[in-house]
């Protein structure tokens, strides 16, 4: 059945027919009508779920925690503020190998106050251990938060579904939602592997001596490199099921290009278009999606660019001091390979700013122009000093 | 320093408000307008700091010093304004959302520190800024978004949280009545030590314009008869149920934290380990 709906209730929705059991979540924009839905749909019991709306994020993450603990399918949704303040149990829900879901709507940190898209919030989780997928469109949205519980569980690993604000949170788009009997028979109950059971009791969260901390560490990593085979493994089955196939990446007319765009997210529907128009002119352009970031794709990501003259890298974030993190962790990726392309790094859109289709082809036109990178970091659509900023004025402090 | 003579209109920043129109945070910044007029407070010696919701952004429309701060967390930027400018008037302002719920934990100890800050608390019961969700003081008959069909908690009363925290001023009022509000903003400033003001200010867009006759038609005024130097007669308006107690509830003379941590100090250097070096002499360790 297709539906006009937008990125927000996709996820809603996915989670619905995920049958998730413990939903615990706290408002904040551009999120909360995820989670507004979802009250909505256990009060009506169209879910068979408790949902409880708690005091702060920290405490979401703590509820999904122990819910997760308890053998039930535990998911938050949360944004930026939000997701940095419920930093310590990230670490903690994926320490506890916890297949929690959470969709976090990429938004920028403050200060300056802002509520639009930007990824730093999730990428600055890249090591809390938790599975991160980017998402480009609503119905991918939907698709991926039903993968994500399948990976997770699999895995015994959280998973984060990220959605751009705005951009898709908002934004209405025609979403197909798979019937209820092929969700479940492509994602059965929750069968927890250690919970609270009287009949095999276990002591969850002890101190752990240096005798075996490091072991648990391994075994984490272990699970992330078989990660990227789960992920490839579910959203072919889901493809199977449901007639849309996910990878870890996603190519477009990568086949002869010489010059190729990496992008995630909503940034790739608008790349997708110039590349077209590009390739009609007769440029050999492409475009590399990357979709999956935790576990981060190293051997795809080097085939998929091997031989590929130039790649220019747009990154949506930045890790100060550093480079767009996207790009970092392609370029390191690439170390050491003998036909990887030179890479070029542009930053663009931060704070949501606008990535026009005009910002894209400025990218490829500057990759086209120069035989290898003259800067660090290509800042893209900044304002120089002389030009003033249209931004609404902000509270005057004197 | 020469005299000034502040009116209200000289504390309006040159920000518009963006709150719907008819929201009761207008009678709150109205009243403080006033309140900063009669107290003749020199705007560089006001610093206002606030959390995040639609209260909370209160600080731009007023010219003093001003923090919009993070979600929870005005009391103890504040607090930390206060340290290192002593001088300055603080005033933390948050919303039931903010201060009762993710930043809950700041008040008790708040509170018991005894700070000399005046903390406003503008109580819609709601999550106004989000759209609609329940706060930790909307009642069991009020539906919002994320209880569509009412209330499964019990809401938390301000007063008595502030009175078993041991705060030393705890007043209250409604954005409604702006003269009263006047009032309990001054006093609340005037007041050495913390100061807690439940600031009862409706939200018209998502808990409608009912909720402005509602608390009108139980505001009481605090007659003579009650006591605010008796914890006695502070419980009793606390625990009050069918009406709403308006004016000054308790206030306790205590020393702030300010004059204990000077005393402290002292005693430090009687005892004479405010000397580093006689401090050093404790550790030496025979040649």
């Amino acid at each position: 059945m297709k539906k006009v709906m937008m990125g927000n209730h996709a996820v809603s929705y996915g989670a619905r027919l995920s049958r998730v059991q413990v939903i615990s979540a706290y408002p904040i924009t551009p999120q909360t009508q995820i989670v507004e839905e979802l009250s909505e749909l256990c009060a009506r019991g169209e879910l068979e779920a408790k949902f409880i709306k708690v005091e702060s994020e920290h405490s979401a993450m703590a509820a999904c925690i122990g819910a997760s603990a308890g053998g039930a399918r535990a998911f938050t949704a949360t944004s930026s503020q939000g997701l940095a303040l419920m930093h310590e149990l990230l670490h903690w829900a994926a320490g506890a190998r916890l297949p929690i879901v959470l969709a976090n709507v990429n938004r920028a940190m403050g200060p300056g106050w802002s509520i639009w898209s930007e990824q730093t919030d999730s990428l600055a989780q890249r090591d809390t251990g938790w599975l991160q997928i980017y998402c480009e469109s609503n119905q991918e949205v939907l698709d991926t938060t039903i993968q994500a519980f399948k990976i997770a569980e699999t895995l015994s690993l959280p998973v984060m579904v990220i959605l751009d604000a705005f951009f898709l949170s908002h934004t209405y788009e025609p979403v197909d939602i798979p019937d209820q009997r092929g969700i479940d028979r492509f994602l059965p109950p929750f069968q927890p592997k250690v919970k609270m059971d009287i009949r095999d009791p276990h002591a969850f969260g002890a101190l752990v001596t240096p005798e075996h901390y490091y072991e648990f560490r391994y075994n984490i990593q272990k699970a992330f490199e078989r990660a990227t085979g789960v992920i490839e493994e579910v959203g072919r089955e889901f493809g199977e099921h449901f007639g849309r196939y996910y990878g870890l990446l996603e190519e477009y007319e990568m086949d002869d290009a010489e010059i190729v765009l990496v992008t995630s997210s909503t940034i790739t529907s608008t790349a997708r278009a110039v590349v077209r128009e590009r390739r009609a002119r007769g440029e050999k352009i492409g475009l590399l999606k990357v979709r999956v970031f935790r576990p981060f794709p190293f051997a795809a990501i080097r085939q998929a660019l091997s031989g590929v003259r130039k790649a220019a890298v747009i990154d949506r974030n930045i890790s100060f001091g550093h480079h767009g993190i996207f790009f970092s962790e392609i370029k390191s990726a690439l170390y050491g390979q003998p036909d990887a392309p030179r890479l070029f790094g542009f930053i663009a859109g931060l704070g949501g700013r606008d990535v026009t289709p005009e910002t894209i082809h400025d990218i490829i036109d500057i990759t086209q122009h120069e035989s290898k990178p003259q800067q660090d970091i290509y800042w893209i659509g900044l304002k120089s000093a002389g030009q003033k900023a249209t931004a609404p004025k902000t509270a005057a402090v004197k | 320093m020469e005299a000034r003579n502040y009116s209200p209109k000289d504390f309006r920043s040159d920000i518009k408000p963006v709150w719907c129109p008819g929201c009761g945070d207008f009678g709150v910044l109205n009243a403080l307008y006033q309140a900063l007029a009669k107290l003749q407070l020199p705007h560089e010696d006001v610093a206002i700091v606030s959390g995040i919701g639609c209260s909370s952004r209160l600080p731009g429309y007023v010219k003093t010093y001003g923090f919009n701060s993070i979600h929870g967390r005005a009391l103890p930027v504040a607090q930390g304004v206060k340290l290192a400018r002593p001088e300055t008037t603080v005033i933390a302002v948050a919303g039931d959302g903010d201060g009762l719920s993710i930043g809950a934990g700041h008040f008790p100890h708040m509170a018991r520190r005894n700070i000399d800050l005046t903390y406003i608390m503008l109580d819609n019961s709601i999550y106004g800024m989000t759209k609609g969700q329940m706060s930790p003081t909307t009642v069991e008959e009020q539906p919002t978004k994320t209880t569509p069909y009412g209330m499964v908690e019990d809401p938390i009363n301000p007063v008595k949280l502030a009175l078993a925290y041991g705060a030393s001023f705890i007043a209250r009022s409604f954005s409604g009545n702006i003269k009263h509000t006047v009032q309990m903003i001054i006093q609340a400033i005037q007041h050495p030590g913390f100061s807690f003001l439940h600031l009862l200010s409706p939200c018209v867009t998502f808990v409608g314009r009912d909720q402005f006759d509602l608390i009108r038609s139980l505001s009481v005024d605090l007659g003579n008869e009650h006591d605010p130097t008796s914890v006695e007669h502070a419980w009793r308006v606390a625990e009050e149920v069918g009406r709403i107690s308006m004016g000054v509830i308790f206030e306790a003379d205590k020393p702030t934290f300010e004059q204990r941590y000077e005393h402290a100090k002292q005693l430090a250097h009687q005892a004479g380990d405010g000397d580093f070096r006689n401090l050093l002499k404790k550790y030496r360790v025979a040649a």
